[in-house]
């Protein structure tokens, strides 16, 4: 019994740590948001002041950084998911021999450093463009930083898409060839549908990968100006709690967000099991008194343990 | 455009391989139905220029057109692909010796960051899996429902906090009359302000924490799918509980564990914002240096060929946790 309790103890003195580290840092810049000092401070506290958000909000510089974001995410939403649900279809009916050579090829970005794809993208354009006689066009920061960052989010939208690709049953998309759906028509009426969620936590992901990426930005970007590049040169200049309103917005944001899921989640998750309940009852006034009861199917129950954040979506799902 | 001519041999070096490939395979009797008659001319379209525009023009080509600029000197515009444009090993002399022409001195400056970088990100990898572990231990195995949904909340909080931030929140934190030298001043224990940044204490803790979740959630997925009773069973019989873990739940959690890993070390050593916001005057992270060839002395060869070492690194990384943990690259990218 008492090694029980010491164990206990043990795991609860390690949480509260972990979790100090975690949040202590977001704590304190929370707070220095609301102090009145123009240098970042926690404590004393001096005064409670909304002043640091009323500049955030007229920083013409910050809002056409938080624009050009905006979107850069939109376009790289537009280009990653189409592209990353082309890959993970291809995947599934590429030649077995062809198909780890192209695994490496459409997974290489995942693991290449931001920094390097940003660089890459970059010198590749400033001459690649010239002699398309696109210079005009392509050699603009935004657009090559869209296509830098569809270059890796295009490989998350896949994992993503691949997960739930390999639960796909090919058979009903046979059956509607065979009752005379021409290929588009089952594409969009059966495979489509049945990739929705997927395709859907595919957008979310790829936009807010997109709107939180320096690495690659940082070079891509050419002269125009995104948030974290804005950010980044504000922050090297040196500190004011105008900083810490804008990380403030972004948690409350990420925290309104999580907890709706969650709410939804759960309101689904009642929705379900009351509707398995019902459809069980029905089933037990349509048999005849006596007879076995069939067991219920498995795949109606709610998945035991919600899934986590959306980027994690990639190893949550393909388990 | 030198360059650009060896880019487009190397693009259609590897479409050419891949065709061979699926060539090879339909002769040995691969399925009938061809590609487009499966997916009708529309849907085969699509997917074919989507996945050629990608992988060929975002990922290949940029990609050959960087190792390839790595190898010639910097020259203006106008003389590019002139007589003077001839391959070169003069920006990976540079790294090795401070200086294109001499190999007297070593470039110490550039070597010792690089090496910082890697043993840094090395150390701080392990760190992290070790500060993760239990809690993803915790979170699949031993928590319940209801626990485990405060504490994935609790983890999803700083999730999209940008690096730029969280350095940011650490400079705060430690910064000479920042919150921690405050504390410590309080309670007596330091005569003066403690300069945290200049240490680079903040820069490593920083580098950890920005990297904490990226570690947690792909151990807690292999965490989680193991079966509690392999781990009841095992203590039944008897083991002590560092057995359990090491040779009961780490081999089922590898997959997860080499996963996390890599992607640590690559989002640690490749890290941009964490090193300019806390790394100090000094020069320590490479990085930084990666980042001054570009926009301080407008060298891109010179640029390109330190991101093609920085790349190298990486590569040398996943190719060492594959061989060690015995996986396949499929299995630790999922």
């Amino acid at each position: 019994m008492k090694s029980a309790m010491l164990n206990r103890f043990i795991v609860a003195v390690y949480m509260v740590s972990f979790f100090t580290f975690l949040l202590g840092p977001l704590a304190v810049m929370v707070v220095s948001a609301f102090n009145t000092p123009a240098y970042p401070q926690v404590w004393p506290i001096e005064g409670l002041t909304l002043e640091w958000f009323q500049r955030l909000a007229s920083d013409a510089e910050i809002l056409e950084g938080l624009k050009t974001s905006v979107i850069i995410g939109i376009f790289v939403v537009l280009v990653s998911v189409p592209v990353g649900l082309a890959g993970a279809i291809c995947m599934t009916q590429i030649f077995r021999s062809a198909r780890s050579f192209y695994y490496f090829v459409v997974v290489a970005p995942v693991l290449t450093p931001g920094i390097v794809i940003g660089i890459s993208t970059v010198v590749f354009w400033r001459d690649f463009s010239g002699l398309a006689g696109l210079r005009e066009l392509m050699y603009d920061g935004i657009v090559l930083t869209v296509l830098g960052q569809s270059s890796f989010i295009s490989s998350y939208c896949m994992l993503i898409i691949m997960a739930r690709l390999q639960r796909f049953e090919s058979a009903q998309e046979e059956a509607a060839l065979d009752l005379g759906a021409s290929f588009p028509q089952a594409f969009r009426h059966i495979l489509l549908p049945f990739l929705r969620p997927a395709i859907l936590s595919a957008a979310v992901l790829a936009f807010l990968t997109s709107f939180e990426n320096y690495n690659t930005t940082t070079f891509s970007i050419l002269a125009d100006k995104t948030l974290t590049t804005v950010l980044a040169g504000r922050v090297r200049l040196g500190s004011s709690p105008v900083i810490s309103a804008l990380a403030t917005i972004i948690v409350m944001l990420t925290l309104v967000a999580a907890l709706a899921y969650e709410l939804i989640k759960r309101r689904e998750d009642r929705r379900n099991a009351r509707r398995k309940k019902t459809a069980m009852a029905a089933e037990d006034a349509e048999l005849s008194p006596g007879a076995p009861r069939p067991a219920p199917k498995s795949t109606d129950t709610p998945p035991l343990r919600p899934s986590p954040s959306p980027r994690n979506a990639i190893h949550v799902s393909s388990r | 455009m030198k360059g650009l001519s060896i880019t487009f041999a190397a693009t259609l070096i590897v479409v050419a391989i891949f065709l061979l490939l699926m060539m090879l395979e339909r002769k040995k009797g691969g399925r009938g139905m061809s590609f487009f008659e499966r997916n009708g001319v529309l849907i085969g379209t699509y997917l074919i220029l989507a996945v050629g525009f990608w992988t060929i023009v975002t990922i290949i080509m940029p990609m050959v057109f960087m190792v390839d600029l790595s190898f010639r000197p910097k020259l203006p515009p106008s003389q590019v692909g002139g007589p003077l444009d001839e391959y070169t090993l003069k920006n990976y002399r540079y790294f090795l010796f401070g200086s294109s022409t001499s190999a007297e001195a070593w470039n110490t400056v550039h070597i010792r960051a690089f090496f910082v970088t890697i043993v840094a990100s090395i150390i701080l990898t392990l760190v992290n899996f070790a500060i993760c572990y239990p809690i993803a231990y915790y979170m699949a195995q031993a928590a319940t429902l209801k626990k485990l949904r405060i504490v994935l909340l609790l983890l999803i909080i700083p999730y999209w906090v940008n690096d730029i931030l969280r350095a940011f929140a650490f400079r705060i934190l430690l910064s000479e009359n920042g919150f921690v030298n405050g504390v410590l001043d309080w309670m007596g224990l330091a005569g003066a302000p403690f300069d945290f940044l200049g240490a680079n204490v903040g820069l490593y803790m920083a580098l950890c924490y920005s990297h904490l979740l990226i570690m947690i959630f792909p151990l807690y997925n292999a965490i989680e799918s193991q079966d509690h009773n392999q781990i009841e069973a095992a203590r039944d019989l008897g083991a002590p509980w560092w057995h359990i873990h090491l040779f009961v739940v780490m081999p089922h959690a590898k997959p997860g564990i080499a996963s996390g890993m890599t992607l640590c070390f690559m989002l640690t050593a490749g890290a941009v914002a964490t090193p300019m916001v806390l790394g100090g005057p000094r020069s320590l992270w490479f990085t930084p240096i990666v980042y001054d060839r570009f926009y301080q002395l407008f060298d891109w060869p010179q640029g390109a060929a330190y991101a093609f070492i920085l790349l190298l690194a990486c590569i040398v990384f996943v190719l060492t946790v594959l061989k060690i943990s015995g996986l396949k690259l499929g299995e630790i990218t999922r």
